[in-house]
């Protein structure tokens, strides 16, 4: 009774249908949905259309809520970035999962919070983890660092130890003690349990870069 | 009246024993001063609740009810750091937050006393990354380190205690500030 202004009285949708309507839209743009463990996943060749998508993907398929935006750093591989857009609706109560690539040079995508507003946090956050710039934002500030640091802590070729900083009257940082200790990441491992950081005796040459 | 001053005192001979007593006097004053105020400071320790993580949840159950740290008159828990004796830094202090913890206690008055409480605090804890200050020491002077992750109410108490009696023991006098 209560989803009856937002539910179709139609059979309901499935992420999947959703995914291929999506898919439909922009012939040649959306790749075959894969589905992994029950969730869709829809790879969008060009990040420049994300808006464009987003938009049909809220205004038409009902995809009201962005669930969250996260940024991947595949250090070594061409393009190095992916953005992660977690969709869900609570009309139909599916999710649906958008990726797309951005490359170290271009580092720049075109915003979303034209479409969803929420975008605006996820983004600022894409921006101060790895660096990633957002074409259009209306507010683009550093949100769990300070205005002022240079890093970008959350790119793989940044040290868990962290890096010396200083912004006068603002804040410092310096590198933590364990630096070259136990707990140590490898940029580029050839493989996940190389490349996070756990306890391993630290070796000069550990890794394939 | 010179006469009078000669048969009653004279001071070429007796001068020192004066003086002497005099400063006997005032040593014991100052004794019996730095004791009564340092009675008075152990007994009202008002804290300036820096609660920075999980641990000020432990400082908050510190001052709820059941562990009540009234009993230890250091209940006032300030706001005001102009207010306040002791800071109770409870948490983790990352970079992003050290210069204003050290502002905080920078605007407290003397006298002033810091408690680094639970592991974030006094040493980074288990965050060795870029976003932590590995201890709170490395910024502002702590007599008291608590351990523990968080420490419970009672460790919290038992550090308040030993900073008493650190308190208690303190030449209060000697170490005012001079007024120019």
């Amino acid at each position: 009774m209560l989803t009856q202004a937002t539910q179709p009285a139609t059979t309901p949708m499935t992420a999947l249908e959703l995914a291929q309507q999506l898919k439909a839209r922009f012939p040649g743009l959306i790749s075959e949905p894969s589905e992994f463990r029950g969730e869709i996943t829809l790879k969008v060749g060009d990040a420049e259309r994300m808006p464009e998508i987003c938009g049909v993907a809220r205004n038409e398929l009902g995809f009201d809520y962005l669930v969250d935006i996260t940024g991947v750093d595949n250090y070594g591989d061409d393009p190095r970035f992916a953005i992660v857009y977690h969709l869900y609706g609570y009309g139909h109560l599916c999710p649906l999962r958008l990726k797309t690539d951005v490359s170290e040079e271009k580092g720049e995508v075109p915003t979303v919070t034209g479409v969803w507003r929420t975008a605006d946090w996820h983004e600022r956050e894409i921006y101060d983890m790895m660096g990633l710039r957002f074409r259009g934002h209306p507010d683009l500030r550093r949100i769990l660092m300070w205005e002022g640091y240079p890093h970008f802590p959350l790119r793989k070729d940044f040290p868990l130890a962290g890096k010396p900083t200083d912004v006068p009257e603002v804040a410092f940082t310096q590198p933590a003690p364990l630096e070259g200790g136990p707990f140590v990441t490898v940029a580029g491992g050839e493989n996940a349990m190389s490349r996070e950081p756990r306890v391993r005796v630290p070796e000069p040459e550990t890794g394939s870069n | 009246m010179t006469t009078k001053t000669e048969m009653g005192y004279n001071s070429k001979v007796e001068g020192d024993v004066v003086v002497t007593r005099l400063d006997a006097a005032l040593h014991w004053f100052q004794e019996n001063l730095d004791a009564g105020a340092n009675w008075g400071r152990k007994n009202s320790l008002w804290p300036m609740p820096m609660g920075l993580a999980c641990c000020a949840i432990e400082l908050m159950a510190t001052g709820a009810s059941r562990y009540d740290i009234s009993r230890f008159g250091a209940e006032v828990m300030r706001f005001s750091p102009r207010q306040s004796d002791v800071m109770i830094v409870s948490g983790t202090v990352t970079y992003k937050m050290a210069l204003a913890v050290k502002r905080i206690y920078e605007q407290m008055a003397e006298p002033k006393w810091v408690i680094a409480m639970g592991a974030c605090a006094s040493t980074g804890g288990m965050y060795r990354s870029y976003a932590v200050l590995q201890g709170v020491d490395r910024i502002l002077p702590v007599n008291v380190y608590v351990a523990g992750c968080p420490p419970r109410p009672e460790a919290l108490l038992d550090a308040l205690i030993k900073l008493q009696s650190m308190v208690a023991k303190e030449p209060a006098m000697a170490t005012l500030k001079k007024v120019a």
